[in-house]
């Protein structure tokens, strides 16, 4: 469904991604794991379009994307949930929620709109309230919310669980698993790599803008280097 | 001390400074989007002047002054400032969008002295010459000289009419003013708030680079933004030629000054703050002028009190009377 090959991306003289080759097949969750650094949310930024490759190629399903401006590559069905969230705070929950929706030309948002609910029943609750007053968990079940909202074929979430509580954390994961169970794609970029890694299919592991290993998501887990540099086990 | 006097001052306070607020919604508007400081907005204003007087003599042949001429040229000068205020955004400030800072203010600065001279060399010789070459000596649409300062159409029933209620004087054109003020503050509300594009402009306010992740085409935003703006300059235009009978190509310089230093007042980056700075200037400049006594009072310490008020406000609330955009992001 997404195939990056080759691709290389630097800020100004700094190259934050070398030469990486990846994909994600229908129906899979794909995990990228890596240190701070490592190039993880570039690669993401630049798959959808927030920054321009110096080379390579990114293909969704079967049209190179790598040149459309971002709006573009969200109305073929390729939905992010960036990295620290990004609500927008001054704006209801429901406000937001709708905003994920902008790409859409159906008139399906509603139904969206109470399946996101459904989901996540606090956003409902609250959906009259300035995003920016929420907690962080509550935050990042909106930000997950509005990126469902595009209906996307394909999901990347950046750090879902960065500065939750264990709980909130739990919540998090489960909604991964169920959005995996519905069918979706996602492409998941976390810290948690044990929590990563039981929900992937597949697994790839950057080290300084390179991939340095990959393998399913299972043989990663009980690999010693993964359980020494992700896991914290000597 | 006189009543009356008190609030013919506070009528002309509020006239001003709807003509203030008026041209301020676009400095501020831009900036919430793009934190960019069109210094160029002024002209806009001063453009949608020469396009409804451009447009009276086109379609008004010059003479007719009936009422419904005034919708006529406000959709001109509507149409003449977004249009200039697009060329602007699209040839001046997007191939600068990732320039330092100080590039795209100097640009406006520089467009600012372009438009101004434009308007100044251009206005009255090029149309005019233009028809010369097809129609001869006896040309239907005669433009008057930009260098002379030329008379504003009068309307009927608006232009220099008045009424008095209890020693105030009421002009139609300052009604006109402010009541354009209301209506067009009323439009804005619903624009931002209810409609699809207005929350998309809120987005892109707020997080342009996650705007864009959801489908956002931002460079539509930026160009919404400046149309937005120059709608509502085209209107301060009208309603200036309306309370001053006479245009000129510089109008839109200090004009421009004082709103700017309106949505500074009231928050930059805030609408309401830059309707209400802009009132609160033209009533302090007003005020100031009629009642502050001997060597500093008069008209001619109006403008000194205007930028003494908007140092006032950056040394002590640079983030204006309403509050500006703060970085609330989690």
């Amino acid at each position: 469904m997404l195939e990056v090959r080759d691709l290389v991306v630097s800020y100004g003289r700094v190259r934050a991604v070398k030469r990486i080759s990846f994909a994600v097949e229908q129906g899979q969750v794909v995990s990228l794991l890596g240190t701070n650094g490592a190039g993880k949310t570039t690669t993401l930024r630049t798959v959808s379009g927030l920054h321009t490759p110096d080379s390579g190629e990114i293909w969704f399903d079967g049209e190179r994307i790598d040149r459309l401006p971002a709006h573009k590559i969200v109305q073929r069905g390729l939905a992010h949930s960036p990295e620290g969230r990004r609500i927008f705070p001054r704006l209801t929950v429901v406000d937001n929620l709708m905003l994920g929706a902008f790409a859409r030309r159906d008139r399906g948002a509603g139904a969206d709109l109470a399946r996101v609910y459904e989901l996540f029943p606090i956003l409902h609750e609250r959906r009259n309230q300035p995003a920016g007053t929420f907690s962080g968990g509550e935050q990042q079940m909106l930000a997950i919310g509005r990126a469902l909202m595009s209906r996307p074929r394909m999901l990347m979430l950046d750090e879902p669980s960065m500065g939750l509580s264990p709980l909130m954390m739990k919540r998090i994961m489960s909604t991964i698993a169920e959005l995996k169970a519905e069918g979706v794609t996602i492409l998941l970029v976390e810290q948690n790599a044990s929590a990563a890694l039981a929900l992937a299919d597949h697994g790839y592991v950057l080290e300084v803008g390179s991939i340095a290993f990959d393998d399913t998501g299972a043989k990663l887990l009980s690999d010693d280097r993964v359980r020494r540099t992700y896991l914290g086990e000597d | 001390m006189d009543p009356a006097y008190f609030f013919q001052q506070l009528v002309n306070g509020l006239t001003l400074g709807s003509l203030f607020a008026l041209i301020a919604v676009g400095y501020t508007v831009v900036y919430g989007i793009i934190q960019l400081i069109n210094f160029a907005h002024g002209e806009i204003f001063m453009v949608g002047a020469f396009g409804a007087l451009g447009t009276w003599i086109i379609l008004g042949r010059a003479e007719i002054t009936a009422w419904w001429m005034l919708p006529v040229m406000l959709v001109g000068a509507v149409g003449v400032s977004v249009l200039t205020a697009l060329l602007m955004e699209r040839f001046a400030y997007r191939p600068l969008r990732r320039a330092p800072r100080l590039a795209p203010l100097i640009t406006a600065i520089g467009i600012s002295v372009f438009l101004q001279e434009f308007v100044r060399l251009f206005y009255g010789p090029i149309p005019n010459g233009l028809q010369r070459l097809v129609f001869g000596d006896d040309i239907p649409f005669e433009f008057p000289d930009a260098k002379a300062a030329p008379r504003f159409p009068s309307i009927e029933g608006v232009s220099g009419g008045s009424f008095v209620i209890g020693g105030v004087t009421l002009q139609y054109a300052a009604i006109f003013t402010v009541v354009a003020l209301v209506l067009c503050w009323i439009g804005l509300y619903f624009f931002v708030n209810r409609t699809r594009v207005g929350r998309a402009m809120q987005a892109t306010a707020q997080d342009p680079d996650t705007a864009r992740l959801m489908g956002i085409d931002v460079d539509r935003i930026i160009m919404v933004a400046f149309a937005v703006g120059a709608a509502l300059a085209a209107v301060a235009g009208i309603a200036h030629g309306l309370q001053y009978t006479n245009i000129e190509f510089r109008m839109g310089f200090l004009a421009g000054l004082k709103a700017f230093t309106a949505a500074v007042l009231g928050g930059i980056g805030n609408i309401n703050g830059a309707v209400v700075g802009g009132l609160v200037l033209g009533l302090v400049e007003v005020m100031a002028t009629a009642f502050i006594p001997g060597t500093f009072g008069g008209s001619a310490w109006k403008d000194v009190w205007a930028f003494a008020l908007l140092i006032l406000v950056l040394v002590f609330r640079p983030q204006g009377l309403l509050g500006a955009r703060v970085v609330d992001r989690a």
